[in-house]
């Protein structure tokens, strides 16, 4: 079943194509990698289908219903949620209310505070830092951070989990980790489509990948497939 | 244990409001005519600075709107003082205010940092003068007569202002909305994608603090009986506040309290024999809390209770 | 009888002035990232400077150099001093801007009443070059006309200043972006305690041009901030070309609306003002 669906989907800023007529979807279920050279549109992509940014031309579907147009919060709590490539923390709260206060916004079914609360210490298990509940969120390695974005993006209990490069910048014991929590994620049956630089990581973890070059998609299929198709290997792999 | 020390701190701070509320309830029976115009004054600063900080403090965005409510304010019972009841026109001058910072709140969502500084503050230039246009051109005159109120009356309605605006203050810092407000203030698109509906939340804000300052502008002008256009649209109203607050210490409860008081005081201390020096010193206060206490005066306070108390206190 | 050339001429005059003030301000906030509220003070130092001058026998001519040295030390020493500081310890450009602004109204509140303690609240003026000119058949006087030339003039040699000159690309390069100008081995400090005397001087050098025409006090300089500021929006915050025009365009603004309605003229600014930041907050000349 499709869980996400573009049809033509395009933005421009000022008269640069970011993404240009794309058509991408989606299954239930999946993991799937975006790959691309830098400025190759793969946070617009991310933006158009967090609604940040609303395609012109073009549309998106979220399980069969058109979220085009609809602002980040509302999509937020339809199901789809996010990390930032550069980590947006809520740097001054503690890191418990990072994750306490995604529960009590994002979650569609309006938690009570408490079953916020415990949601929240939950996840903090879940991703592993319920050592450090109480410190403020900036004072965090940056590993720590990325899980920590990842962590309130769950706690909205998305269906739909996209994470831009939470693995960048990690040493290899984070990435490592990085890869099992995302193993994780999927098990408890979030799809998940990730931006990722890490090579080893994305043909590990991830079903199918696309691959974007200049706005455009220019493949898309199993990591095998990419591995050896030759545009890709020309444009990206090779270079 | 984080969370009983959280309640102590809670309750004794309440004692202390309610000590405070109960000894500012029975001023004017002990209190001379003068010290209930002067303590009213400070209350006005007060609830400015503290409305301000409702909306301001959490979000960061900083604005400079507060004349603009204010006059609204004024305005109002300028316009209606003669027919409705006093506290009719004190509430709508409320709801007055509240609708204009409804409108300003859902045209200026998209400015940020100085360019929201800079809107608020051409806002209230642009009432004024389109205010003054209109007086002078349609009524003939520059300014109004308001009715006049006694001080002790003026007195308890600036306190029942201060004592609901410090629940809702408080109410809101402890609410879920206070949460989201923060967030909004640490980093709005992060707030927006788990679910904060940031537009709504800001603007329901910021309109809620704009009603207390509404309601403040129509009661204190009973006090100046005659108002025009350029003393109810001061753009020093909109200053004091933020300078109060941030001298005071922007990010905790009481520290907006703590600055408008002291800034009120040395105004009624300085302005009549020494206007000049007030405002240099009001400039270098200023200054000096910006480049040196970042957190303000109780930021010091707590620096200083931490370094006294040794190793007990420093971590709570 | 008042003609349409008329009203472009007072427009024209009264802009040069005006492009003359935004143009420190958006260098101030261009590159040092201050939006310098006591901007206006510099101005008011400067027509004080040159009223007291005047009063001792020397030229507003010479004031000009005078004052344009005055007010830039004055500006690069409070950058050193205030801003510099302020700028470590800020966490963010967005935090600083915030922080720096209030800075500035502590300067101007400072500034302000040093001013009034040492020269008092009284409006003063002198009369120089208030010799009817004919312009187009309407009369303007000579200081107006030079305020005009000067503003051109000064706004010509910035232009070329920016564009041409080793510093100026430096300062250009610090406004695009500070951390990579640094790496360019440009001195940011430098660069920006610079731009800032820099802002500060054509203040002072736009107060000792008002002297000529206008009467001078000590609280005259707020004023002109909200003069500046209106214009900076207007021309796109930070652009220095985009001042200039916008300083003849906020102007010919007010010259025409005076014609109709006088009382609605500065109600107008603010109303442009007010309207421009919300449609388009990047200002006339902005991407």
């Amino acid at each position: 079943m499709r869980i996400l669906e573009g049809e033509g989907v395009t933005k421009r800023f000022g008269g640069l194509a970011a993404v240009e007529q794309m058509d991408f979807h989606v299954d239930q279920g999946e993991v799937v990698g975006l790959i691309g050279p830098n400025g190759a549109g793969k946070t617009t992509l991310f933006n158009l289908i967090s609604g940040v940014l609303v395609p012109k031309p073009g549309r998106i579907e979220f399980k069969s219903e058109n979220i085009t147009g609809l602002k980040p919060n509302q999509i937020c709590r339809k199901g789809v949620a996010r990390t930032f490539q550069s980590v947006k923390v809520f740097s001054n709260m503690p890191v418990f209310g990072n994750i306490y206060l995604a529960a009590l916004f994002g979650n569609r079914n309006n938690l009570t505070s408490a079953e916020a609360a415990q949601e929240a210490t939950d996840l903090l298990e879940f991703v592993g830092l319920s050592a450090v509940r109480s410190s403020s969120a900036q004072d965090l390695t940056l590993a720590n951070q990325k899980r920590l974005e990842v962590g309130r993006a769950l706690a909205t209990k998305p269906e739909l989990l996209l994470l831009d490069e939470v693995m960048a910048g990690l040493n290899e014991t984070e990435v490592a980790q990085t890869m099992e929590l995302v193993n994780k994620i999927r098990e408890e049956g979030i799809t998940i489509v990730m931006i990722e630089h890490i090579m080893r990581a994305i043909m590990n973890v991830c079903d199918r990948i696309i691959v974007l070059h200049h706005g455009k998609k220019i493949a898309e299929g199993s990591p095998e497939e990419i591995a050896t198709n030759e545009t890709v290997v020309q444009v990206y792999l090779g270079e | 244990m984080k969370q009983t020390t959280i309640d102590i701190k809670n309750v004794r701070t309440l004692g202390l409001l309610l000590i405070g509320v109960l000894l500012l309830a029975t001023l004017p029976l002990y209190g001379s005519p003068y010290s209930v115009i002067f303590t009213t004054s400070i209350i006005m600063y007060i609830v400015l600075t503290v409305s301000w900080a409702i909306f301001s403090g959490p979000t960061g965005y900083l604005s400079l709107a507060t004349a603009a409510f204010f006059g609204v304010g004024i305005y109002t019972i300028a316009i209606l003082g003669e027919e409705v009841q006093l506290f009719a026109v004190i509430l709508l001058g409320g709801v007055a205010s509240f609708c204009l910072a409804l409108l300003v709140g859902a045209l200026t969502l998209r400015l940020k940092g100085v360019y929201f500084a800079v809107f608020t503050f051409g806002l209230v230039e642009l009432i004024k003068h389109v205010l003054l246009w209109y007086e002078i051109k349609f009524t003939g005159t520059r300014g109004r007569f308001v009715v006049v109120v006694d001080n002790t009356t003026i007195y308890y309605i600036m306190l029942a202002i201060l004592i609901t605006l410090l629940i809702t203050a408080f109410v809101i810092r402890r609410s879920k909305y206070g949460l989201a407000l923060q967030s909004i203030g640490e980093d709005e698109s992060a707030a927006a994608h788990i679910g904060v509906n940031v537009n709504v939340v800001k603007t329901i804000t910021f309109a809620i603090s704009a009603s207390f300052m509404g309601m403040t502008g129509a009661i204190m002008a009973t006090r100046w009986t005659y108002i025009d256009p350029y003393g109810a649209f001061k753009s020093l109203y909109s200053f004091m506040p933020v300078l109060m607050a941030i001298f005071g210490g922007l990010g905790t409860f009481y520290g907006p309290i703590l600055g408008a008081t002291i800034f009120a005081y040395l105004e009624e201390l300085l302005i009549t024999e020494f206007p000049y020096y007030y405002m240099l010193i009001i400039g270098s206060i200023l200054l000096v809390t910006i480049l040196y206490m970042p957190n303000g005066l109780v930021g010091v306070v707590q620096r200083l209770q931490r370094r006294i108390s040794g190793g007990r206190g420093a971590n709570p | 009888m008042v003609t349409f050339l008329d009203i472009v001429i007072a427009g024209l005059l009264l802009g040069g002035l005006y492009a003359l003030i935004a143009m420190g301000l958006s260098l101030q906030y261009g590159v040092a990232r201050v939006l310098n509220i006591s901007h206006g003070e510099f101005i008011m130092i400067g027509a004080l400077t040159t009223w007291t001058l005047f009063q001792m026998g020397v030229s507003p001519l010479v004031s000009l150099v005078i004052c344009g040295l005055l007010t830039f030390g004055l500006g690069f020493i409070i950058y050193r001093t205030i801003f510099r500081r302020l700028l470590k310890s800020s966490p963010s450009i967005a935090a600083f801007e915030g922080s720096s602004m209030l800075a500035s109204f502590g300067l101007m509140f400072i500034i302000q009443n040093i001013v009034l303690i040492i020269w008092g609240p009284e409006i003063r003026g002198y009369s120089y070059l208030a010799i009817p000119v004919d312009l187009a058949g309407a009369l303007f006087g000579a200081n107006r006309i030079v305020t005009l030339g000067f503003a051109i003039g000064i706004g010509l040699a910035f232009y070329v200043f920016l564009s041409h000159t080793r510093m100026g690309k430096a300062i250009r390069a610090a406004a695009q972006d500070q951390a990579t100008a640094g790496l360019m081995g440009v001195n940011i400090n430098h660069v920006l305690a610079l731009c800032f005397g820099f802002g500060a001087a054509l203040a002072g050098i736009a107060g000792v041009l008002i002297s000529m025409s206008y009467p001078v006090h000590a609280f005259m300089g707020f004023e002109y901030t909200i003069i500046a500021i209106i214009v900076v929006v207007l021309g796109g915050m930070g652009s220095i070309p985009g001042s200039f025009i916008g300083g003849f365009l906020l102007g010919l603004i007010g010259s025409i609306v005076t014609y109709f309605e006088p009382g609605l003229a500065l109600a107008a600014y603010y109303a442009i003002f007010v309207i421009l930041l919300w449609v388009r907050p990047t200002g006339i000349m902005g991407k």
